[in-house]
């Protein structure tokens, strides 16, 4: 995984409530067994103007010139601007695979669905939660200004904005470390064998129905 | 001992170990895997040299991409037209037999969607934790199960450690009081909860469902309403065991052995909220209240009552959510004030891990049987959730009275509900759909999915629009099983 410690990014807001993950990536493109290669299929059902299937010529595609990502002052954008409930819906972990493909790091709501939430720290990409008014106004300024930056400080766990502003968020202890150590996860948790074999040996003993064999040891 | 949820109890049972950081080491019972999610995770255990930690913990089943037309089941795997959906569903089969994991294959009987395969099989039990690569594991709650979907790093965590990494969610009792009236059904109750607090009112919750509504409903029906707490933004709904729980299991093929069961049973019966246990949110719903349900937009959210008319942005309760209610009505082709009932369908699907069941099924069928579908629509179809549900409603003579009155059969899978197959809606058609997302072009490019019962759905197959079930003769009983 990509570490993540302090990053400055173009803004891109996508001013648009319960952004669920069919919206992020729809399901066509979820037959690939890849982990790559969905950023060109980001948000297809918005970027494009016809109806998205896996191997098209994207570069013969008709752009839906009203979405935000296809207006040339956010290409290149890293951070993504969002409102409430971003990333409902499915587990599919191809929507933060899209994102990050795409070249986001970073997503700023008010609120973030709790598997989507999950799996994107699993993949590089931090999550910013802040309030709805805050959110709004970080709306108002990358709207009002072409080039509009968001300076991410992930260490001291702060959205500093072009004015110099910072804004403090809070993120889970232990997510953090992992995003700034670029650390995986499995690894960690294999340095607890013993715990999970000795808990594994009483759970058999106390419950041997949830075994397939019914087998107390 | 303090007094504890349901959901305290579960999580007490798997904790390996609490971290400082306040995450928790919790161990998993039960992993279902299907093709879509899975791929991905397998590569990452080939390329770190990692083996499955327990393969008896594992059961998979193709669901998602597998054809449902008799024509390209017939010939396996490689009848699968789509190059993609048949790639995806060998890597599965690939990986089961080169990782040793049992699987349900294509044309297995059991084959099925996995949230009706597991507990089919007696693979969900009380007091597991059950995880799968899909949201919708939550359905396995209504077992007292702790069950919640996982993206695919966790279910690569969850193969080579038999743990994830978890923080401990609140508690939510959503209690639905009082008896449901004739012909309204669970998908009903769940519709109506999720309008009622909304798509992110269970989000870092889990949901426990109770009252006497609930205690009254079978467990199809009670997995039906724990399958979409997710679409109240939990990840896990959950049921306490009672009777109905235990009687379900009994003597299926995963279930505790003659010699366990008396021992099992014992241990269930604790799976059950203390009386005085506290809940961090309690929401209260009257089932005298509930009428069918329909969507009418974008959003499970955005759902009323079939009586009901769609609403006017100009009534939302603040700018965002007119903004969604504005853009819904668009993407969906209605107007403000419309009545429900005014709004015609052009395909209908009965099917996926929603209500697929055979009481599903059975409540379609009671609508279906001696009428006919209406000449407007396009297409309706019946897909069975499992082999074996297909088997028992054919045993029954439901295929026929479907198949009479102009619905089509289906081989079992996810189908329409996602469309990664090649049932899908075309753009702009309106579809009655008894699945669990509404979302835009979940069900096709440009398609517009209402989301209701079997019953509604069966009812609207036969109208052409949708129309009140409960005015349909024979009325069908709701999917309890207190008379």
């Amino acid at each position: 995984m990509e570490k993540f410690i302090r990053q400055q990014g173009l803004v891109a807001p996508l001013d648009r409530a319960n952004v669920d993950t069919d919206l992020i990536i729809p399901k066509q493109f979820l037959k690939s067994i890849k982990r790559t290669g969905f950023g060109p299929n980001l948000f297809d059902e918005l970027r494009y103007l016809d109806e998205g299937y896996i191997g098209q010529d994207i570069s013969k595609r008709p752009l839906n010139p009203d979405f935000v990502l296809n207006q040339p002052r956010y290409a290149g954008a890293s951070v993504l601007l969002a409102r409430r409930n971003f990333g409902c819906g499915s587990s599919r972990e191809h929507a933060p695979w899209a994102l990050t493909d795409f070249g986001f790091r970073v997503v700023i709501a008010p609120s973030f669905a709790d598997i989507f939430y999950n799996n994107s720290f699993k993949n590089g990409l931090l999550l910013i939660t802040l309030d709805e008014d805050t959110v709004d106004r970080l709306f108002k300024e990358a709207e009002a200004v072409e080039g509009y930056r968001l300076d991410i400080d992930l260490e001291a766990q702060a959205v500093i904005t072009p004015s110099g502003e910072s804004i403090p968020f809070e993120v889970d202890s232990f997510r953090k470390h992992c995003l700034m150590e670029g650390l995986d996860d499995i690894g960690l948790t294999l340095k607890d064998q013993d715990a999970i074999d000795s808990f594994e040996k009483r759970h058999r003993t106390e419950r041997p129905w949830l075994f397939r064999d019914g087998k107390t040891a | 001992m303090a007094s504890q949820t349901l959901y305290d109890k579960l999580w007490d049972q798997h904790l390996v170990k609490q971290r400082e950081d306040g995450t928790a080491l919790i161990y998993i019972d039960r992993h279902l895997l299907h093709e879509v999610t899975s791929p991905q995770a397998f590569e990452g255990l080939r390329l770190a040299g990692r083996k499955p930690w327990r393969l008896d913990a594992n059961l998979a089943t193709p669901d998602h991409n597998v054809p449902t037309s008799l024509k390209e089941r017939a010939a396996g795997i490689a009848g699968i037209e789509d190059e993609t959906s048949r790639i995806q569903v060998q890597t599965l089969d690939d990986n089961c037999n080169s990782f040793n994991i049992e699987q349900f294959t294509i044309n297995d009987a059991r084959q099925g969607i996995v949230h009706v395969v597991g507990p089919e099989q007696g693979a969900t039990l009380p007091g597991m934790t059950v995880v799968c690569g899909d949201s919708h594991t939550a359905t396995h709650g209504a077992f007292a199960a702790l069950a919640h979907g996982i993206g695919t790093s966790e279910v690569e965590h969850v193969l080579a450690t038999q743990c994830l990494i978890q923080r401990k969610m609140k508690n939510m009792l959503v209690r639905v009081d009082g008896r449901l009236g004739t012909g309204v059904t669970a998908k009903d109750v769940v519709l109506a909860i999720i309008g009622e607090i909304g798509t992110a009112g269970g989000t870092g919750y889990a949901i426990e469902f109770g009252g006497s509504a609930i205690q009254d409903i079978s467990m199809e029906g009670r997995m039906t309403i724990c399958n979409m707490a997710i679409e109240a933004g939990a990840r896990v709904g959950l049921v306490g065991v009672d009777d109905i729980t235990i009687d379900y299991l009994y003597e299926r093929p995963y279930a505790p052995n003659a010699q366990q069961w008396e021992a099992a049973v014992a241990d269930w019966r604790n799976l059950v909220s203390d009386a005085d246990a506290e809940f961090d949110k309690v929401v209260v719903l009257k089932a005298e209240d509930i009428a069918p349900q329909v969507t009418w937009g974008t959003s499970p959210e955005q759902v009323t009552s079939v009586n009901g008319v769609v609403p006017d942005p100009a009534a939302a309760s603040d700018d965002t959510e007119a903004r969604g209610i504005t853009r819904a009505l668009e993407y969906m082709g209605l107007s403000a004030q419309q009545k429900i009932t005014d709004i015609k369908l052009d395909r209908v699907f009965i099917g996926s891990c929603t209500n697929s069941r055979i009481e599903d099924l059975r409540e379609a069928a009671r609508v279906a049987e001696g009428r006919t579908v209406a000449k407007s629509l396009k297409q309706a179809m019946v897909v069975p959730g499992s082999g074996l549900v297909k088997a028992q409603a054919e045993a029954e003579g439901l295929h026929e009275i479907f198949l009479a009155a102009g619905f089509e059969w289906r081989e079992p899978g996810c189908s329409m509900c996602l469309a990664m197959n090649a049932d899908k809606l075309g753009a702009g058609e309106h579809c009655a759909s008894t699945s669990n997302r509404n979302f835009e072009g979940r069900q096709g490019f440009g398609g517009r999915t209402h989301l209701v019962s079997p019953a509604m759905a069966a009812a609207a197959a036969i109208a052409g629009h949708f129309v009140d079930v409960r005015d349909f003769a024979p009325i069908p009983t709701n999917n309890t099983q207190v008379a």
